[in-house]
């Protein structure tokens, strides 16, 4: 990687100092502008700065920065590791991580579902790690139907190796389509997607979960070596060692994004126990999941940013005695069109205060006024602390579940937390 | 079956290839609104493979992808039972890749034409550009009139046939032809406006019921009130 030809080279150095430039303003975090300058003098950056490493793309709708930053925890065991943490997922991000980690031979880079097909093809990875796809942001995002064929089209034009989760039909299907594969079963809660056979449109067979299968042409979900089991939070090795998980982040979705970075961790040759002593180490991902302690009270955030990232949420709020604030933008980086609000099942919220906040709060309202969940509407998240504190003065902790931009305002709010 | 004492059947169907975009919203509000008026529902969900029951009373077809709305075209059509509850009198409303399959024909990806279940006269092609945003337009004085809003999300044109009518006149956004949006004939209506169209156009709801149980008794304005005039109001500032 200290071989890169002269202009990559030259590239490589206009693009961090560009980078370096718009964190000295404040502008950002650098990772997009300094990959934007770079390419304009090396078009063929992504090649030459991937060749001679052995990296792991990681797509999916949901879950994928929490991964990569799993997987670079677990492979920061042999060393220096090239990723993008801070999100960038575009091939400008994809530069700027590996032009900042020259020395790193091993890398994990977050891939935006739409950018997979042409990322791979630029990096030739050694692994592609797929966890699920659902509806998100359909103002402006592919249909995950073609989006599941474009991503094996492109698997199929390689040689690597795909660590799929094989409880999702359509990224199973995109699996398929690579020359080796690693199935694990990371299983899949929102299952409106995935009801009819991404081959023939059968209406898919799923007598007993995690199974399915296609009547009409015979697809079905491929044999797993890997999987994880919720209820005893336990991991279970292709040798069939069950490894407790112990994580120190919430919830099912995240076991799942744990065995698949396991399993992307023994590709690189880390032991399955290790690496879940590495995973352990994660308590929060870019501000996911973190609490900020406010007015006494303290408050979790917990980003989703679609259907099946909400139904995720609400399995990891606290008993019903905490109260749940719910906080919706439809910004651009959210989608414009708040629609995917009425394919959430609220009614689970029917026995805890609910409080609805938000730029689209009004959708929020009607919302759940429909499925007869009591709520309270609110302009900001102090004003609502402010009301629960005077209900009840001893309260001590909110759960706040928001979409991307509503997420970022909150973040802000209390101090741009970790 | 203008009868209140049996049930009103609301039939969703094939909520496992057209159920996109919230499409689950227009489903619950009527079923709401049927029974704060105290009318009692049934709502029965009809899985694409299984049969079109003929006697309800109402039925719903929701947004999809291409190949989804492909599948469910040529199984609506091979199945036959849509077609015949429309001779029986039962009312439609049909929404985006919905509205698009119950007429004579409309396009795949390639704007090859494909033959649709043909009980609304139009015919969907495909735009050179997209249709996405904020739609407002004036309902029809035959369907009650009034303002309507919601999220437009679709590559169609559609040009109206001489059996149908307009469903409203634009005033934002791009509907069927940037003239008009949505359609009608007799008991069937189609629209582009996405799945919780009835959810933000609470008169829209309320037309679709009363084709089948009469003269609605007044609610009380609430939150479908509030979205809709808070979405008009964003809507005409843009």
């Amino acid at each position: 990687m200290s071989e890169l030809p002269l202009r990559a080279q030259l590239a490589s150095v206009l693009g961090r100092g560009a980078a370096g430039l718009s964190r000295a303003t404040r502008r950002g975090d650098g990772s997009v502008i300094g990959g934007r300058v770079a390419l304009k003098v090396e078009p063929e950056l992504l090649t030459k700065l991937s060749r001679g490493r052995r990296l792991a793309l990681v797509s999916a709708t949901n879950g994928k920065t929490t991964t990569t930053r799993l997987i670079a925890q677990s492979l920061r065991e042999f060393g220096n590791v090239a990723t993008n943490e801070h999100g960038a997922n575009m091939p400008t991000g994809h530069i700027t991580a590996l032009a900042n980690a020259k020395g790193a031979v091993n890398g994990v880079l977050e891939v935006d579902e739409k950018y997979l097909p042409q990322v791979i093809e630029a990096t030739q990875p050694s692994f592609v790690v797929l966890m699920n796809l659902s509806r998100d942001q359909m103002d402006r995002a592919s249909e995950i139907n073609l989006l599941a064929k474009k991503w094996r089209t492109a698997l199929g034009k390689t040689d690597t190796h795909v660590i799929a989760n094989a409880d999702d039909p359509l990224v199973a299907w995109a699996g398929l389509g690579a020359p080796n594969a690693t199935w694990v079963s990371a299983g899949q809660r929102w299952q409106e997607d995935s009801l009819c056979c991404p081959e023939c449109g059968g209406h898919l067979e799923r007598d007993q979960d995690p199974y399915w299968k296609c009547p009409e042409c015979g697809l079905a979900r491929p044999e797993t070596s890997w999987s994880v089991e919720n209820d005893s939070d336990t991991l279970t090795t292709p040798e069939g060692r069950n490894i407790k998980l112990r994580l120190n982040l919430p919830g099912d979705a995240n076991r799942s994004n744990a065995v698949i970075a396991a399993a992307t961790a023994a590709g690189y040759g880390l032991h399955p126990e290790r690496a879940v002593e590495r995973l352990r180490e994660i308590t929060s991902v870019a501000g996911r999941y973190t609490s900020v302690v406010t007015m006494g009270v303290e408050v979790r955030l917990l980003l989703a940013k679609n259907p099946a990232g909400w139904l995720e949420s609400f399995a990891v709020l606290d008993p019903p005695r905490v109260p749940v604030i719910l906080a919706v933008n439809a910004q651009i980086p959210d989608g414009k069109d708040t629609s995917w609000l009425w394919d959430i099942d609220y009614r689970v919220l029917r026995d805890r205060s609910v409080f609805v906040t938000g730029e689209r709060r009004t959708d929020l309202a009607l919302r759940l006024e429909v499925d007869e969940v009591p709520f309270q509407v609110a302009d900001r998240i102090d004003e609502i602390l402010g009301r629960l504190k005077a209900e009840s003065p001893d309260i001590t902790k909110v759960d706040v579940i928001a979409n991307y931009t509503a997420f970022q305002q909150i973040r802000t709010a209390y101090g741009r937390v970790q | 079956m203008t009868d209140t004492s049996s049930a009103l059947r609301i039939v969703w169907i094939y909520p496992d290839l057209l159920s996109t975009y919230g499409d689950r919203g227009n489903v619950l509000v009527l079923r709401r609104r049927a029974a704060l008026r105290g009318i009692p529902t049934e709502i029965v969900h009809v899985n694409s493979g299984d049969p079109v029951p003929e006697h309800g009373d109402i039925y719903l077809l929701g947004g999809g992808e291409d190949r989804p709305q492909i599948l469910a075209a040529e199984r609506l059509r091979a199945q036959g039972g849509l077609a015949r509850a429309v001779r029986n009198g039962a009312c439609v409303f049909a929404v985006c890749a919905g509205y698009q399959i119950i007429g004579e024909t409309y396009a795949d990806n390639e704007s090859n034409p494909l033959p649709g279940v043909g009980i609304l006269d139009v015919r969907s092609d495909r735009g050179r550009t997209r249709a996405v945003g904020e739609l407002v337009a004036d309902v029809a004085p035959e369907l009650g009139g009034g303002r309507i809003t919601g999220f437009e999300n679709h590559q169609g044109r559609t040009t109206i046939g001489p059996s149908a009518r307009p469903l409203s006149t634009l005033v934002r956004g791009i509907g069927n032809d940037e003239r008009t949006e949505g359609a009608y004939q007799g008991q069937v209506l189609g629209t582009y406006l996405h799945g919780p169209a009835l959810p933000r156009n609470p008169q829209l709801a309320d037309q679709l019921l009363g084709r089948r149980v009469g003269q609605l008794a007044p609610l009380p304005p609430s939150w479908g009130e509030r979205l809709h005039d808070e979405r008009l109001t964003a809507a005409l500032r843009q």
